[in-house]
């Protein structure tokens, strides 16, 4: 038996930033820095010191530090982590890992010459893990010093709230280098399958893309993305990629799948495995994906979206 | 003219199974081939350079046995293979394989790097924007369309919907499955690609701080019920109320 000495250093959050307000998932990176150890402080990107206001009762939280910068409101990760770079105290800091802060997380950790480790959804002190081959396996890294860390949502417990933390507040300017031309709306106001709590994604089985609507009068029920298998995508031009899960996709890990007329390919198990609930509909009883469902469904989906549909409307009247 | 890199990875076939031997994945089954995400790099550099003139290097970090994707980048019609490697190096974190990239697209004089959204190993995502960091470069994430110009204007999700987005030169982008669709290589770029040399190229790496500790397999998940005939859909729902408390 050796006893190793290990040096706690500070623990940075980055506060999430979805559509200009604190994500709730940023009480989950609180949780995740107190498993590594540490005095946790709490950054807030924003381009109001206001925004900072969510964090502050936050509890096991020993600072908040509301950066605040025009950078922010823009997409450009130069800029986002040059003036993050200038009011986080060193230490490891801990992102959400989404597509934006995994870009910033990124370009943060290669200014201060340190390493990052992406997609943390278990830690023991210092060692963190990740999936690897979009979940096929798990790879658990040690960190030795400070490292910029990205943790998935929906893993870690919330920390409470209750608390009355003082905010300080910084300016900060950036070294912005891309510029915005324009912005194409998205046309439907349903979420993306990387944002969505609910995803219900549809495969080949759906016989055709037109089918799709199907699926979509389900989304639009209970509040769902609507998501699509590689072969769907690769069959059907009007199924864009963006709707793709699976290892060429997105990885999703929502609270609840919805996989309907999905065999269940090596693909697409890794993209929505770690869902935390999978419902599966096929017809085909030997389908791989019932071996990963919670609730499997043997049926045409054209006999059970139809009550599907009908026992969440009553269900949610 | 365009000083172009496009950086490619080996990796395990995405439709192989993966399994763990000692703590570790064992790879010796495994089929390996280039991340899916580099077929797009490939392309869009190829097209860059066709628009504004120039060359296209391909470059790998790694041992000899990863030689086969670059003959494959060649194959499609990059100029030049490049495989940077030191028999010292096992597994490079983040912060030396930036360092080493970084030392070598600096002394192959590029000005624009393209590469794929993340490698299907890790799915990290870290390296493109890591590397235009320590370059002092402007990068763009996750690209799904582009134009080539003095700058290059690519398309990307965003928040809101779809952004066009000028990016200026010298840059890093990294690019997903979009609007740019791989070209298959011919029959004479695969001839090629059989006489070409291998660049061999050597850099300065730090000593690694993160590492690995081990691999292990995700738990298994309990067996779930299955329920036959379309009716029984009503029953999933009051489960996922009563039971899983999702909905």
């Amino acid at each position: 038996m050796y006893y190793e000495v290990k040096k706690m250093t500070n623990k940075i959050v980055i506060a999430e930033l979805t559509k200009g307000t604190v994500n709730a998932s940023t009480a989950e990176l609180v949780s995740a820095a107190q498993a590594m150890g540490g005095d946790v402080t709490v950054v807030v990107p924003c381009t109001d010191a206001s925004t900072a206001d969510s964090v502050a009762n936050y509890d096991g939280v020993a600072k908040v530090i509301a950066v605040k910068s025009d950078v922010f409101a823009g997409n450009d990760s130069s800029g986002w982590a040059s003036a993050l770079d200038s009011a986080t105290p060193t230490g490891t800091i801990l992102f959400l890992a989404t597509a934006r802060s995994k870009d910033v997380a990124s370009r943060l950790a290669a200014r201060r010459g340190i390493s990052v480790v992406q997609d943390v959804v278990s830690i023991d002190g210092n060692n963190l893990t990740s999936p690897i081959y979009s979940g096929k396996a798990n790879q658990t890294v040690t960190v030795n010093g400070d490292a910029v860390v990205s943790v998935r949502a929906n893993v870690f417990s919330s920390v409470g709230s209750g608390s009355s933390n003082d905010v300080s507040v910084v300016d900060a300017s950036g070294d912005v280098k891309t510029a915005v031309q324009q912005v194409m709306e998205r046309a439907s106001a349903r979420l993306d399958v990387s944002e969505a709590n609910i995803i219900i994604s549809g495969g080949r089985g759906m016989g055709s893309p037109a089918n799709f609507t199907h699926l979509e009068a389900v989304a639009d029920t209970i509040g769902a993305a609507v998501g699509a298998s590689r072969a769907a995508v690769d069959t059907w031009d009007d199924i864009p990629h963006s709707m793709q899960v699976g290892q060429t996709g997105k990885t999703v890990n929502p609270n609840l799948y919805i996989a309907v007329g999905i065999s269940g390919a090596i693909q697409h198990l890794a993209g929505m495995r770690s869902s935390k609930y999978i419902v599966a509909i096929n017809k085909d009883a030997d389908a791989p994906i019932f071996q990963h469902a919670d609730y499997g469904i043997i049926a045409t989906w054209e006999e059970a979206l139809p009550v599907f549909q009908d026992a969440l409307s009553n269900l949610l009247a | 003219m365009s000083t172009i890199v496009v950086l490619v990875k080996q990796v395990p076939d995405t439709n192989a199974k993966i399994a763990v031997q000692g703590g570790r994945v064992d790879l010796s089954t495994v089929k390996m081939e280039m991340s899916p995400y580099d077929g797009f790099a490939i392309e869009t550099a190829l097209r860059h350079k066709e628009a504004t003139g120039g060359t296209v290097t391909a470059l790998t970090v790694g041992a000899a046995g990863t030689e086969k994707i670059l003959k494959d980048a060649k194959a499609m019609g990059v100029d030049n293979i490049v495989r940077v490697w030191d028999d010292a190096w096992s597994e490079l974190d983040s912060n030396a394989l930036q360092t080493v990239l970084k030392e070598a697209v600096e002394s192959l004089g590029a000005n624009t790097v393209y590469c794929g959204k993340s490698a299907a190993d890790t799915g990290a995502g870290s390296t493109g924007p890591g590397l235009a960091e320590r370059l002092g470069w402007a990068n763009a994430s996750n690209i799904i369309g582009a134009e080539f110009g003095e700058s290059v204007t690519v398309s990307m999700q965003v928040e809101a919907g779809v952004a066009n987005i000028t990016v200026p030169l010298p840059a890093v982008i990294s690019c997903d499955k979009g609007d740019i669709k791989p070209r298959k290589a011919n029959v004479k770029g695969i001839m090629m690609a059989k006489k070409a040399q291998v660049e061999i190229m050597t850099a300065n790496a730090p000593a690694s701080t993160v590492v690995v500790a081990n691999h292990s397999m995700p738990a298994a998940k309990p067996a779930g019920k299955t329920f036959e005939g379309g009716s029984s859909a009503s029953q999933v729902v009051q489960l996922l109320r009563d039971e899983a408390n999702v909905l």
